[in-house]
């Protein structure tokens, strides 16, 4: 791990121990050993069956439990998207979504008539359908090396899923799955501050008018997310 | 649709914009005794209900959700690169983040608050003195401001006492007076406070850079770096540099914004009056069409209301003032092919590239550390500095570490060294390294104005009131390219200084084109700009419509061409200089106040 020093970031996580106490403790050792904590039961309010497999699977691939930090399904990344997709941003209420739809050079931005919701929806039945033709198996069914493939694929933009290129798919999913990671944990995601925690990033502390010009100086404490919750 | 709106009891002034410049003109109006009415199209907001803590710093909703942001799905802009395209519409927010609601771009700022350089108002004189007029490459409408930095002087100095802001002088009265910026002209009073400490990576900056031979000075910033009050009475609280500034209010009550250092006191102006969620549609003539006689807006309850007003002042971001100018039909559409007419011309953007830089793993570079306008840049290959006759392009850029606080999505999307993979173990080792380790160095660079780069009408697409979108047609040109590599390689030289263990410097490519789906930056300029030829401009240099002259336009979109400073401070200091002249001229004699 060179560059990174696991060392290092074990020293920094026995010192956050210290301080924060027992809810760092189970995200600490299920990433330090690199092992994939089991996704808490969650039903999913928006996803199918066959899509949540889709969506847990593909999540496991993006951000894969290693010895640098938990991985997307021990930070709750589905849970987080699935709840996304009951906002107005999932419904494209942000988005200037007036006809007609012109499709143009890839550098004048995103011009297809979905929402989030429906580039899900339609992308996941394509990324199905494509492993299904290839490999006889829909995507969550397949080895690890095969779906990374397959995702490389689609980040690639080799693909077309009806009339969604599938770059504009995983462009799509792949900005929700680092929100997910990364995000407050009040919106579903960032289990246990476990990104914020890998990241080294403190959340809502805010306030650093004595640390700012201790130059060098490790900042001695651990992650708090906007409820409270430590890490 | 003034025929069927609902005419309302009329006032001295309306104002079309609840930012930065809105809420100076209001204030000046009303010191003046003027009634005034200010139309915002987005919601109202306060520090008190927007910048609450903790639940206001939410990276998710703030800079990924757009909260403080406009309402795309509303109204937006359509964008291509030359005029043989079709311009497609901006359907997500990506390369620039316009605001919207009360204290409007003012709220979600960053605070880099500038004053601009004297020979960028005069850019074209200072070139064809310095290089001879073929030096200017075929193309470009370079212009004169028709302004001088001694004529704004003093309105800069009003503006940084309102604002609060954080900096160094160098020379106040033409004497030396501090450690500040080598370039920057006599100012006739200190910053109001004192400069915000380095962080860890603006240190190392500003040692390297001196070390490289540059002359490094501390960005100005409008985040309080003490407690302060400003000549309005209202409070400001120091900055605890906790990185939530661009895309936030600031719950400190630290970075200034129209909300904290001006609004608390006109809302308690009686001749004052606010509506928000009232989306102006157009500017009323009378028949001789040279007089306004107030605008028609769209209420928040979705009625069409006219507010007739002995003065219209448009204080909307940069191309909604232009927008609003089209619509309604003040000042000559802009036409490209013969280069004639004014609104819409000089459409300029900034040059903003930024370069990453590696350090031992063993310093950690604390990124989420942060003011929003605090850092440390060097000016030496910005505006006029450097000698451009060897060089062949007009512009430069400052460069400088600017560490506002990076928040941790954003530190995921940055990833890792070029080559990383976007995903997998891979990636988060990169991004880890990269969040952890790594510091960014921006070259925040001048545009230059083009003949065919220009704003119009979109024959196609609408807003949500059924009215046209502006159309942006703009590229970058080899002149600002070929000046931002020249002036990146210079951040190479300051990384080496620092010893660092990779750099990825980042250059604007020949041949690529603007991308819309970057981020880029917010700091759009120009359409209709300013000046002393109503040929080549749309505002006189009091910022008063040549052809309608109680129409006052205030914004960026009065910059002849692109500056390598952040706008605000220009824009808040043309904002004072117009009421100035408003005040004690246009009001006794109504009029054109230039011939």
């Amino acid at each position: 791990m060179g560059i990174n020093g696991s060392g290092f970031i074990s020293s920094r996580r026995r010192f956050m121990r210290g301080l924060a106490g027992v809810a760092a403790c189970s995200t600490v050792s299920a990433s330090g050993a690199g092992a994939a904590a089991p996704p808490r039961p969650y039903t999913p309010v928006f996803f199918n069956a066959a899509e949540w497999d889709f969506l847990l699977a593909a999540c496991d691939r993006l951000i894969p439990a290693d010895a640098n930090g938990p991985g997307a399904l021990a930070l709750d990344v589905p849970r987080f998207i699935d709840q996304q997709m009951t906002t107005p941003y999932a419904q494209g209420a942000q988005w200037y979504m007036a006809a007609p739809f012109v499709q143009g050079p890839d550098n004048l931005g995103y011009q297809l008539p979905y929402p989030p919701r429906e580039l899900y929806q339609r992308g996941i039945v394509g990324m199905n359908a494509h492993a299904t033709t290839r490999h006889a198996r829909p995507f969550a069914a397949l080895a690890p090396d095969v779906q990374d493939d397959l995702l490389r694929a689609a980040e690639g933009g080799k693909l077309m899923f009806g009339d969604v290129p599938s770059a504009a798919f995983f462009d799509q999913l792949l900005a929700n799955v680092m929100e997910g990671a990364f995000s407050d944990p009040i919106h579903g995601g960032n289990t246990a501050l476990g990104g914020w925690a890998m990241l080294g990033f403190p959340g809502a502390r805010a306030d650093f008018m004595d640390w700012v010009d201790r130059y060098g100086a490790h900042y001695p404490l651990g992650s708090v997310s906007i409820t409270g919750e430590t890490a | 649709m003034s025929d069927e709106a609902r005419r309302l009891k009329p006032v001295d002034v309306v104002v079309v914009g609840g930012g930065w410049a809105g809420s100076i003109m209001a204030k000046e109006m009303t010191e003046a005794g003027r009634s005034v009415v200010m139309l915002e199209r987005g919601p109202d907001r306060s520090t008190a209900a927007d910048g609450a803590y903790p639940a206001s710093i939410d990276e998710l909703e703030a800079n990924f959700r757009y909260k403080l942001f406009q309402d795309l799905s509303k109204n937006t802009v359509t964008i291509r690169n030359n005029a043989n395209q079709t311009a497609l519409p901006y359907r997500r927010m990506a390369a620039f983040l316009p605001g919207e609601g009360v204290g409007g771009a003012g709220l979600h700022w960053s605070g880099v608050h500038f004053r601009i350089p004297p020979d960028d108002l005069r850019l074209r004189s200072r070139v064809i003195e310095k290089y001879g007029a073929g030096f200017i490459p075929e193309g470009m409408n370079l212009q004169d401001y028709g302004v001088t930095y001694e004529e704004l002087e003093p309105f800069f100095d009003k503006a940084e006492k309102v604002f609060g802001t954080a900096g160094e002088a160098y020379k106040v009265n033409n004497e030396v007076v501090g450690q500040g910026n080598v370039f920057s002209p006599s100012r006739s009073d200190h910053f109001p406070l004192p400069p915000l400490k380095d962080v860890y990576t603006a240190h190392l900056f500003r040692k390297a850079a001196t070390e490289a031979g540059f002359h490094p000075y501390s960005l100005p910033a409008a985040n309080a770096s003490q407690q302060y009050t400003n000549p309005y009475g209202v409070q400001m609280g120091p900055c605890n540099f906790c990185g939530y500034c661009s895309g936030y209010a600031c719950y400190m009550y630290s970075k200034a914004s129209p909300n904290v250092n001006i609004l608390p006191v006109l809302r308690r102006h009686p001749l004052f009056e606010l509506r928000p969620d009232c989306h102006v549609l157009k500017v009323e003539r009378d028949s001789t069409g040279t007089r306004a006689t107030g605008v028609t807006y769209t209420d928040a309850d979705g009625k069409v209301v006219t507010q007739p007003a002995e003065m219209v002042i448009l204080t909307a971001f940069q191309f909604h003032n232009v927008r609003l100018m089209l619509l309604s039909g003040i000042g000559k559409p802009y036409d490209p092919v013969r280069n004639e007419g004014v609104v819409g011309r000089n459409f300029v953007y900034q040059n903003v590239t930024t370069s990453t830089v590696w350090l031992d793993p063993k310093v950690e570079t604390n990124q989420y550390i942060g003011a929003g306008g605090g850092g440390v840049a060097f000016d030496d290959f910005n505006s006029e500095n450097f000698d451009h006759g060897p060089l062949g392009f007009v512009g430069g850029s400052p460069v400088w570490v600017n560490q506002a606080g990076v928040k941790a999505i954003a530190g995921a999307h940055a990833g890792g060294p070029p080559g990383t993979p976007r995903w997998g173990s891979a990636w988060k080792a990169g991004m880890i390294d990269t969040y952890r380790h790594s510091l960014r160095i921006d070259a925040h660079g001048a545009n230059m104005a083009y003949r065919d780069v220009y704003l119009d009408l979109d024959p196609t697409w609408k807003d949500a009131y059924g009215q046209p979108l502006l159309r942006m047609t703009f590229d970058w040109k080899d002149n600002d390219i070929r000046m931002n590599r020249y002036v990146v390689d210079k951040i190479g030289d300051v990384a080496k200084a620092m010893g660092a263990r990779d750099v990825h410097l980042t250059k604007r490519e020949f041949g690529s084109p603007f991308d819309t789906r970057q981020y880029q930056t917010t700091h759009l300029g120009g359409g209709a700009v300013m000046g002393t030829d109503p040929q080549t401009s749309a505002l006189n240099r009091y910022m008063q419509s040549w052809d309608v002259h109680n129409v006052f336009v205030i914004g960026a979109n009065a910059f002849p061409q692109g500056t390598g400073y952040n706008p605000t401070g220009m824009v808040a200091a043309l904002a004072y200089w117009a009421a100035h002249h408003i005040r004690t001229t246009y009001l006794a004699h109504p009029g054109p106040l230039a011939g």
